[in-house]
């Protein structure tokens, strides 16, 4: 803003670049993409949008929905150009200013389907997989975002979710590896594995915990430090004991939520599912509730932003935070858990890849809500779960651009409609008292 | 009066910081349904006092009663647990939530680990009713004006039963307008049999709503006042420890070439809403104009406009003949200009830097300090040895942190930067808010020797009184648009207060009717 009004004449501006206008342009950018693009495609392209897998033979509850690839891009193109074309301009009317506020939610909505349908343009492709596997791609991506909600809301920054899902998965799965010779049954050691996962999360945080709260270190500083540590004791870890023999086990089994898992399509694409999984959901509600609706949340949320008025009120800052660390420490053991007891069955040095990073973009995105960390880890999901389906099915176009492009809209609208994300105002600073 | 049972007493406190005795055997008495007025310099002791009432510090020696019985306050909770309720000069509010989760905040009504978030609502609305405290309880604190704010720091207390309420500078932020609302609260919680202790250095408040009044200096109790008995220079001199001079004596103004011109100025405020709505004046040197107002008038953003911190969208600023409209900070200050800003901590000082380094803010790349691209640290502590000596800095040690000063030692060392400088133009915001006695006399005393040497002077308030003693005219500020500009030999303080609270003036129409 500051930029446009400082011209030197002070005359009066006529034309503002808000937020909207940007928008506004890019949707006219991408909706000349779209109508240049559809015209290059063969008109007789048909991709078919299927819910169910062909093999079981029986008739599909939902039917497939052919759509003709060209035209259809076409239509959106236009609706695109029209819909940024009439959100340039600022209209007085409201009957007017609802309209292009509603066509632009619409063209919104209409995004992730039309990147599906140009994507596999003359194939089949499963809507119903494809959003089985963002939810399963998003897992640890989720529960690390809610980690870091538990964190962050209490005033102490996170960087080190990485490291305690490493410390996690190494240890969750060494517990398995170790617990295979015994006449345990298979799936009590996996718990026992899962519960060992969480403890080491939480046994990390506390180191955080003792370092950030207790000796006031820089938090980022104490972060890197169990970041860095993480690499270098899992990987000793995997090399001293797991490599002597062939590593390498059972994966958690499928769970199968009674009456949901009935339902047709979804209900075994998605409710019958394994347990880490479910438990996304389980810590959405959890975190959610626990923030915004019970005595504790209050307090962890007021000593993140004012911790010296909780003090005031008669509120132990520190232990406060404390907890809070050690709970976000045992969510992200969860998250780690993850990557070597359910999704691989194995441990692989670094096999975290940069999770808990992207975790920690999620809360960012979801502005430090958990409703909204989950949407952003859906999103991120989708974004693999797209770019491994396009792979599969060799599409001419380069797959790393169809992958980007989620993230690019979601950026504008984001920054377009939500706004700019304030974190907790107290985060990263010890709080000591006078 | 002075019958009524005490119900807090202090014994012999005494409070050591390293280096400093902030509180050196400190008594007093507080009684049932009465105020207590606190009066002290910045520094005095007063909020180290009040702290170890509400269990924020540990006194050394000394023993504190309650309703006669010795108590032992480790914590607020004690402090909260034996009726005290304390309202900060800093309030302790948390921004994004709102009133009910503030004031349940610590107490909050449960059931099982939920909020019940209803109940407290009710509560309340009920306290509001009660006592006059309208706020609504739904309402998120950072939209709320600090007058509402302060309401829900008072409804924190009552909601967890307070009868002994202490207010730490409670008017420091107000308006004269949300002060006597204030007073009003106040008198509705004595009738109710709440007692007070008031902080204040603003000695007409604590002779209007005292009933007793004890007075700190450099933390030992100086002596105790009867309101009815004092003058507010009687109050003055005891707290200063010498006879001040309230009254500012000064010489008629010499007003000669303009230096200042605006015309129909247009500015926005930060959510891009008209703030300064067609505004025109002119100021001469030497000559001090007031701008009168109640805060949130378009004070701020005129003066932000006029120093080149905020963008004009329309109209035209000039000093000495020079277009300086959308001009940068930089460029209005090297025209002649000095500013004393309204948020000494936000806008005046680098807190984290040396007393030696905010004297030369403005200053530091020009060639008397700086030689190339380093700066000459010798220069710079020869001139702040010499401005802190001038403008009688404490403690006088260039090397200390300006953060680390009390307030009216803060507003010396911005006076020392902006009056030292070769100065034409003088915007003074705010000059002595949140100061003491003493240092209010020596800030006027030097506003008025930069105008009898020549310069125009803005002096921007919203305190009346200051306003009407130092300025030579008086133009009121009312949504955005100067309603009138009074000159101060033909006008008086409830002219002045009408046209503040937006009356025009209607003497023409009178004459027609």
């Amino acid at each position: 803003m500051s930029a446009v009004g400082k011209q030197k004449s002070g005359r009066r501006l006529t034309f503002k670049l808000t937020r909207k206008r940007i928008i506004a342009v890019v949707l006219l950018l991408l909706g000349a993409f779209i109508f240049f693009e559809s015209s290059t495609l063969d008109s007789e392209l048909v991709t078919t949008l299927t819910f169910e897998s062909s093999s079981t033979g029986e008739a599909p509850a939902v039917a497939d929905i052919p759509v003709p690839t060209s035209s259809y891009l076409l239509v959106v193109g236009l609706l695109f150009i029209v819909t940024g074309a009439l959100n340039l301009h600022e209209y007085e009317i409201p009957r007017w200013r609802r309209l292009s506020l509603a066509l632009m939610a619409l063209c919104g909505a209409l995004f992730i389907p039309t990147v599906i349908i140009a994507a596999a343009a003359g194939n089949d492709t499963n809507l119903t997989t494809i959003i089985a596997e963002s939810l399963r791609l998003a897992t640890p991506l989720a529960i690390g975002a809610f980690a870091g909600i538990w964190c962050e809301r209490a005033g102490v920054v996170n960087i080190a979710i990485e490291g305690m899902m490493l410390f996690a998965a190494c240890f969750g799965f060494t517990t398995l590896f170790f617990l295979r010779g015994t006449a345990l049954p298979l799936e009590t050691a996996q718990l026992l594995a899962v519960i060992i996962g969480v403890l080491a999360g939480g046994l990390i945080a506390l180191l955080h915990g003792w370092l950030s709260i207790t000796f006031r270190t820089d938090q980022i500083v104490s972060g890197t430090v169990i970041n860095i540590l993480a690499v270098g004791v899992t990987s000793f870890v995997r090399r001293e004991y797991l490599l002597s023999t062939e590593a390498g086990a059972a994966k958690l089994g499928n769970f199968a939520i009674p009456i949901l898992s009935d339902l047709p399509v979804i209900g075994e694409a998605i409710f019958t599912n394994q347990p880490i999984f479910f438990m996304m959901f389980v810590m959405l509600g959890f975190t959610h509730i626990v923030m915004f609706y019970t005595r504790w949340g209050l307090r962890t949320r007021a000593v993140g932003e004012h911790p010296h008025a909780a003090d005031t009120l008669g509120i132990n800052v520190n232990r406060t935070r404390w907890i809070n660390v050690f709970i976000s420490g045992m969510i992200a053991g969860l998250a780690g858990a993850w990557f070597s007891l359910e999704a691989t069955g194995s441990f692989n040095d670094g096999m975290t890849r940069g999770a808990g990073f992207i975790a920690l973009a999620a809360m960012i995105f979801g502005k430090w809500t958990p409703i909204g960390a989950f949407g952003a880890a859906l999103l991120f999901g989708f974004s693999d779960s797209l770019g491994i389906r396009l792979q599969m099915v060799g599409v001419g176009f380069p797959v790393q651009f169809l992958q980007m492009v989620p993230y690019a809209v979601t950026l504008v609208v984001l920054a377009g409609f939500i706004g700019r994300a304030s974190p907790p105002k107290a985060v990263g600073q010890p709080y000591v008292k006078e | 009066m002075s019958e009524a049972p005490p119900v807090l007493e202090v014994r012999g406190i005494t409070k050591r910081f390293p280096g400093v005795l902030a509180n050196d055997n400190v008594d007093l008495t507080l009684r049932k349904s009465q105020v207590l007025g606190l009066l002290g310099e910045n520094g005095a002791g007063k909020s180290t006092l009040m702290n170890m009432i509400y269990g924020l510090y540990k006194p050394d020696e000394g023993e504190i009663l309650v309703n006669g019985a010795p108590v032992q306050i480790a914590g607020p909770k004690d402090a909260i647990e034996l009726g005290i309720g304390m309202v900060h000069q800093h309030f302790q509010l948390v921004d994004v939530l709102t009133v009910t989760e503030n004031v349940m905040l610590g107490n909050e009504t449960v059931s099982g680990p939920f909020l019940r978030r209803d109940k407290a609502r009710r509560e309340i609305e009920q306290l509001s009713r009660e006592y006059g405290l309208d706020v609504d309880p739904d309402a998120q604190i950072s939209d709320l004006p600090v007058g509402i704010q302060q309401r829900v720091e008072i409804i924190k207390a009552l909601y967890r039963h307070a009868d002994i309420l202490i207010l730490d500078e409670p008017t420091a932020v107000l308006t004269p307008q949300e002060t006597r609302g204030l007073f009003k609260i106040m008198r509705t919680l004595l009738d109710k049999g709440v007692s007070i202790i008031f902080i204040s250095h603003k000695l007409k408040e604590v002779l209007e709503i005292c009933d007793d009044v004890v007075v700190l200096r450099r933390g030992k109790v100086a002596g105790h006042a009867d309101p009815s008995a004092s003058t507010e220079q009687s109050l003055a001199s005891l707290m200063v420890g010498r006879d001040v001079i309230l009254e500012v004596d000064k010489a008629q103004a010499r007003p000669g070439d303009e230096i200042l011109n605006v015309i129909n100025l247009h500015v926005h405020d930060d959510r891009g809403l008209p703030a300064v709505e067609g505004l025109s004046f002119a100021l001469q040197r030497g000559e001090i104009l007031g701008i009168a107002g109640v805060q949130g008038n378009g004070q701020t953003e005129l003066v932000e406009a006029l120093t080149g911190m905020r963008a004009v969208e329309d109209g035209r600023i000039f000093i000495k003949d020079a277009d300086m409209t959308n001009a940068s900070p930089r460029h209005v200050t090297e025209q002649g200009l000095g500013h004393v800003p309204e948020d000494r901590q936000r806008d005046g000082l680098v807190a984290s830097f040396t007393v030696m380094h905010n004297l030369v803010l403005s200053t530091y790349y020009q060639s008397a300090f700086s030689r190339a691209i380093v700066v000459d640290d010798r220069a710079i502590a020869d001139n702040a040895r010499k401005l802190v000596e001038q403008y009688d800095v404490r403690p006088p040690i260039i090397n200390n942190i300006a953060g680390g000063l009390s307030g009216g030692n803060q507003q010396k060392v911005i006076v020392a930067r902006e009056f030292s400088r070769d100065v034409d133009l003088l915007i003074a915001s705010q000059p002595t808010r949140g100061l003491d006695v003493g240092s209010i006399e020596f800030i006027h005393r030097q506003i008025l020797r930069m105008r009898d040497s020549g310069a125009g002077i803005l002096l921007v308030s919203s305190e009346l009184d200051e306003v009407l003693s130092l300025a030579d005219r008086v133009a009121v500020m009312f949504e955005g648009e100067i309603i009138d500009i009074l000159s101060i030999d033909e006008t008086d303080r409830d002219t002045v207060g009408l046209r503040m609270a937006g009356v025009r003036d209607q003497s023409h129409l009178v004459g027609e009717a």
